[in-house]
């Protein structure tokens, strides 16, 4: 399992770099992720990534764009603008959480 | 007398009174299973009906038929489920009451849920073959094609038989080459998620396949709507593909009764137990089939054998012993892919689709992600094994773990293992 040190600190990330345990995430952990991926975070990012931190705790699945509308309230189209290309992906990066999974 | 209701006569439910009724004592347990009709159909049959290999006689058995004589079965439309009370209404006033229920109504394709698919080119240019209806019109339309754009798209995940519009595309492909047109047609596969397929082993070895049929593929294209006017797909990041004809898989949801009763989640799933199916909110009730929200395909194999695990479990569970059986998300799709030939997918939720080899008796072994005749043969075959053994909860000739006998594990996956 690889490990990697943002902000100072040493964190366990699969292949793809997201966290293995979402308990590892904080703040500044985002910022510093966000950053890697192109995006700077203001406070509409942070809207959403405090709902799918919440929304992963009550459900232990991260937000799909569906769930970000229907129990977020963030349209769709708003998300895109946030996360630009794969926005549920990006939103799990960024927030700590697993990868979406692929629904098979 | 115990009552057992269960919503739902299709596979799912239908194998599970089928077993049950010969394990639990005669006489003491009342079951009752509630459908909204009298015709069961082979849904993996809808796939060939466009093509003229199946019809609906193929498909469609009275669903009666399947269930024991002593089940009763309630044709009626469900209103909702009132957990605490422990009672289903339905629509004509009728109330059931249960101590234990097993909820088995599926998913049904929602084209109301797209802007413009339900629009003027609804069955004229766009068409779906989801459902029995839809099939049957996609084969006039294919028959009438001249040539131009077809477009095969998948609007959200997950959907029921997640390889089926990849089948399609294959076998539209070998439909149209066959026929001489398939020079006069570009053929496009639309899907929001980021490959051919989900997990990467499958999804690299389909996306080749597309490849080598000149088979164009859009990733990552989540649907906004559909432009009915210009006969566009439009996504929200603002791509747009045209179309001749489009045969869309649309949004792929619960009943709307279980949104009603609190019990769905966005997509009126039932959250359960990945491993006995039992409710997380509710300790009477179960879900089964592709009404579940356990993370693997929506397919008749997965409500195969997670339907052996449950009713092993039940009969602890409703003697007060915890159940000791646990799914592993075992899943087993046969994937056409035109041209007389299929593959083998064999997978669970730990592991992905792998190549090598499926023991089977009789025909096997057969090849896994590898496209033979004799895969192909053992699908066809299927339909058979599926009324008289399968709904029956006859024993198959599949285990309902997932082994990993016969694969090979690629030596990067088992070092990160």
């Amino acid at each position: 399992m690889p490990t990697t040190t943002l902000a100072g600190h040493t964190v366990d990330v699969n292949e793809e770099g997201f966290l293995i345990d979402p308990a590892d995430w904080s703040d500044d952990l985002a910022a510093v992720l966000a950053a890697q991926i192109g995006i700077t975070l203001d406070d509409a990012h942070w809207d959403v990534i405090r709902f799918a931190r919440k929304d992963f705790e009550a459900t232990g699945e991260s937000p799909t764009i569906r769930r970000l509308s229907t129990a977020g309230g963030i349209p769709p189209k708003r998300f895109f603008e946030l996360f630009p290309q794969k926005p549920a992906k990006k939103l799990a990066y960024v927030a700590g959480l697993p990868k979406p999974r692929g629904c098979v | 007398m115990r009552k057992l209701v269960v919503l739902g006569g299709g596979a799912a439910g239908t194998m599970v009174v089928n077993r049950l009724s010969r394990k639990l004592p005669p006489g003491e347990w009342d079951i009752t299973v509630v459908d909204k009709g009298a015709d069961h159909h082979y849904q993996p049959g809808y796939l060939f009906v466009p093509f003229g290999y199946y019809n609906r006689h193929d498909i469609v058995r009275e669903r009666r038929s399947f269930l024991p004589d002593s089940v009763r079965l309630v044709l009626a439309e469900i209103d909702r489920v009132d957990p605490e009370l422990k009672q289903v209404l339905l629509t004509d006033g009728t109330e059931l009451g249960y101590d234990y229920l097993v909820i088995a109504t599926g998913v049904e394709p929602r084209p109301d849920q797209t802007p413009g698919m339900l629009g003027p080119e609804w069955r004229k240019s766009i068409f779906d073959f989801y459902t029995l209806e839809g099939a049957e019109a996609l084969r006039e339309a294919l028959l009438t094609f001249k040539k131009g754009r077809i477009v095969v798209h998948v609007t959200e995940t997950p959907i029921k038989c997640p390889p089926a519009p990849l089948e399609f595309a294959f076998l539209l492909d070998s439909w149209l080459t066959r026929r001489r047109r398939r020079l006069d047609t570009t053929i496009t596969f639309v899907t929001p998620l980021d490959g051919a397929f989900t997990r990467p082993i499958a999804s690299q070895r389909l996306g080749q396949m597309l490849k080598t049929r000149g088979i164009e593929l859009e990733t990552d294209f989540v649907t906004e709507r559909i432009d009915d006017e210009h006969k566009s797909l439009v996504s929200y990041d603002e791509r747009e593909i045209p179309f001749d004809l489009l045969v869309t898989v649309p949004v792929n949801m619960g009943a709307d009764y279980l949104a009603r009763s609190g019990l769905g989640d966005d997509l009126n799933c039932v959250r359960v137990d990945p491993a006995t199916s039992l409710s997380t909110a509710h300790p009477e009730i179960f879900a089964l089939g592709d009404t579940s929200n356990i993370p693997t395909s929506k397919a008749g194999s997965v409500a195969h054998f997670s339907v052996e695990v449950f009713v092993h479990n039940f009969l602890e569970y409703i003697e007060g012993r915890p159940m000791t059986a646990s799914f592993d998300g075992h899943a087993n799709c046969f994937v056409e892919a035109g041209y007389e030939k299929a593959i083998v997918l064999d997978f669970n939720y730990a592991t992905e689709p792998l190549p090598g080899k499926f023991p089977i008796p009789v025909l096997g072994p057969l090849s896994l992600l590898e496209e033979t005749r004799v895969n192909h043969l053992a699908k066809l075959a299927f339909r058979r094994l599926y009324w008289s053994a399968l709904l029956r909860g006859r024993p198959l000739p599949i285990t309902t773990h997932m082994s990993m006998a016969g694969k090979h594990v690629p030596t990067d996956l088992a070092k990160g293992a």
